[in-house]
């Protein structure tokens, strides 16, 4: 078999995977929360693993599009539809916005703009009235999509929201395939190269960071949605770095590898507690029973090992491993 | 005696407050400049550093009953010591990587370090007295001044100076900025670049916990202290640049102070207002104010 016949193969057990997944008894909340984080991770990594800018700011688009669909909804009475719409468009808008200053320098200063940026937003929606401060935005309801519908019943959202990830994520698939994609990619190997080829780099980055910025605008308006709430913990500045920590441990740069990497951090990190109470029974060290308190420090520690021992992620390796065993170069 | 409907202790009083930050700001930023020039990270994990400095510090008088002034010299040697062993433990496998890495490498060190003090003290801030000598103040005729803020202003300011000084005007200075240029070439007349690098490390950890020591009485002692400090100290280093010492002094020192006027004037952009200089100075002058483009 092929590296594409594997592809192929991989994502079809995970298509049908996720069809099944509520009938075979997974809780549907927790799947349809964990394709969000998938999608958001699949769109920041258009931005870091194909553009190779590291935006430390995307918890605003991805929190900022969360509150505008969750108070169109709630408190305009908008369609389900018209919010996700006016939350992507949000997120775009942002996005434009941190774009455009994050591209006025380069490397890590364009990082620490993004990451200034970012908590601004946080201050605005810790204050601004329609966000209900500290509290967050509760209770938003479900409706009725193209009032038709109804999303209140949780099978029928979660395959709404499996239609739009899907139809999202094939959207990244294509832009990165796109010619526009193989810009993107020239700007990560060699930028003042591209420059020299005849690309405005700067407009195409832009386009790449809005692009980005929408995407996660969908998925935090899709979380709104399926949680019923937006709080300040999707804009704070953590948010940011956990799905840079999603894209870090799926492997950068690669299409599957936000989705792993995402499906892992989030299982993890709803899991510790449990894996905890496994280790401390195994071990019998006491201390262990605690790890459900203690996400943080694990989630630390796992960028820690990632960025010295493991760059290349989980796919990033399957990948390198699968290529090493058929002793070419292609994919 | 009134400003612009203000009265002029109140605006003085802010203002102390806003060079108390403003000195915080130019000891991060200054040490997040030096270890950037030289190891070519930025160093997320300053914030930690700081919170460590306060924390030990609380630490040392709540269980040994060390006071103040010991600590002031004490912590920033401890975390300077924590500063050692990372960077040969971790930051010394990446310099050769993109500065990404350095980035992410240093958040997952302030989240284990912010992880491991969280469990043990919680959120919640722990209070931690000011020293004898410098509680109370000094009523100057137009102002009350409190004792402990001068006292921080110009610990800082002092401490900024001497390092500008070693920096720009000592041999050890000269060595450290033609490091900074070409660490390959300085390599090459005898000098031991890896030892300058780690010490030049942990001189960055043990002024961030300096300042961590200064803050102690002054904010409230807490695991997170750092993390809010460090993302503002960042828009500092771009407003500033990192091209020169002078620099992120004054413009950490500036950026307090404008913090302090706006929390007179319009106290709900007090939080934002550094960021809102940011996006002036970058639409104006890209490279910041003190800063070269490469």
């Amino acid at each position: 078999m092929n590296l594409k016949n594997i592809a192929v193969f991989g994502y079809g057990l995970l298509f049908v995977g996720l069809l099944l997944a509520p009938v075979l008894g997974a809780y549907p909340v927790f799947v349809m929360k964990l394709m969000c984080f998938a999608l958001f991770a699949a769109a920041f990594n258009l931005l870091l693993g194909y553009t190779g800018m590291l935006s430390f700011g995307h918890a605003a688009f991805f929190g900022g599009a969360a509150y505008v669909a969750g108070h169109v909804i709630k408190v305009w009475g908008l369609t389900p539809e018209l919010g996700l719409l006016l939350g992507t468009l949000s997120g775009a808008f942002l996005g434009l916005i941190v774009g455009f200053f994050a591209i006025r320098r380069t490397g890590i200063y364009s990082t620490m703009i993004t990451l200034a940026l970012a908590q601004m937003l946080f201050f605005v929606a810790l204050q601004a009235p329609f966000t209900g401060g500290e509290d967050g935005l509760q209770s938003v309801p479900r409706g009725k999509m193209f009032g038709l519908i109804d999303l209140r019943n949780d099978m029928v959202l979660y395959y709404v929201v499996l239609a739009i990830v899907i139809a999202a994520f094939l959207l990244i698939v294509r832009t990165v395939h796109s010619p526009f994609g193989q810009v993107l990619k020239a700007i990560k190997e060699n930028e003042p190269r591209a420059t020299s080829l005849g690309y405005d780099t700067n407009r195409f980055k832009l386009v790449a960071f809005v692009l980005s910025a929408a995407l996660s605008g969908l998925a935090g308006a899709l979380k709104a949605m399926v949680m019923g709430f937006a709080t300040l913990s999707d804009v704070h500045w953590t948010a940011s770095g956990h799905v840079v920590l999603m894209t870090l441990v799926g492997g950068l740069g690669t299409l599957s590898g936000p989705l792993v990497g995402s499906a892992v951090v989030v299982l993890l990190e709803n899991k510790l507690g449990e894996i905890g109470h496994v280790l401390a029974e195994m071990t019998q060290i006491e201390w262990f029973s605690t790890l459900g308190e203690s996400v943080t420090m694990v989630t630390g520690l796992i960028f820690v090992v990632c960025v010295l021992a493991f760059r290349r992620g989980i796919m990033g390796e399957i990948i390198a491993w699968l290529q090493r065993r058929r002793g070419d170069g292609k994919l | 005696m009134e400003f612009f409907g203000i009265s002029l202790p109140g605006l003085l009083s802010q203002l102390l407050l806003g060079l108390v930050n403003g000195s915080f700001y130019a000891i991060l930023s200054l040490g997040l400049a030096v270890i950037f020039g030289l190891l070519n990270v930025i160093n997320f994990a300053h914030g930690a550093l700081f919170m460590m400095g306060a924390v030990i510090t609380w630490m040392a008088m709540n269980y040994f009953g060390i006071n103040y002034w010991v600590m002031l010299v004490v912590a920033p040697l401890i975390v300077g010591v924590f500063g050692v062993v990372i960077e040969r433990l971790l930051l010394r496998w990446i310099y050769k990587l993109d500065h990404l890495y350095g980035l992410l490498l240093t958040l997952g060190l302030t989240l284990l370090v912010e992880g491991v003090f969280r469990s043990v003290y919680g959120v919640s801030g722990l209070g931690y007295d000011t020293p004898d000598l410098l509680s109370g103040g000094t009523n100057l005729g137009f102002m009350f001044l409190p004792n402990y803020r001068a006292w921080v202003v110009v610990a800082s300011i002092t401490v900024c100076m001497l390092t500008w000084f070693v920096i720009e005007k000592t041999k050890l200075g000269a060595y450290l900025r033609a490091g900074t240029e070409n660490p390959r070439l300085v390599e090459a007349f005898g000098v031991n670049v890896p030892v300058m690098i780690t010490l030049t490390y942990a001189f960055g950890a043990a002024l961030a916990a300096f300042a961590g020591v200064l803050s102690a009485p002054v904010y409230q002692v807490s695991p997170l202290m750092g993390q809010n400090l460090i993302i503002v100290v960042f828009a500092v280093v771009v407003i500033g640049g990192m091209g020169s010492i002078m620099g992120s002094i004054l413009t950490g020192l500036g950026l307090g102070v404008v913090e302090g006027f706006t929390k007179v004037f319009y106290p709900e952009a007090s939080s934002t207002v550094v960021f809102v200089i940011m996006v002036v100075v970058l639409l104006i002058r890209p490279a910041g104010l003190f800063g070269k483009e490469n």
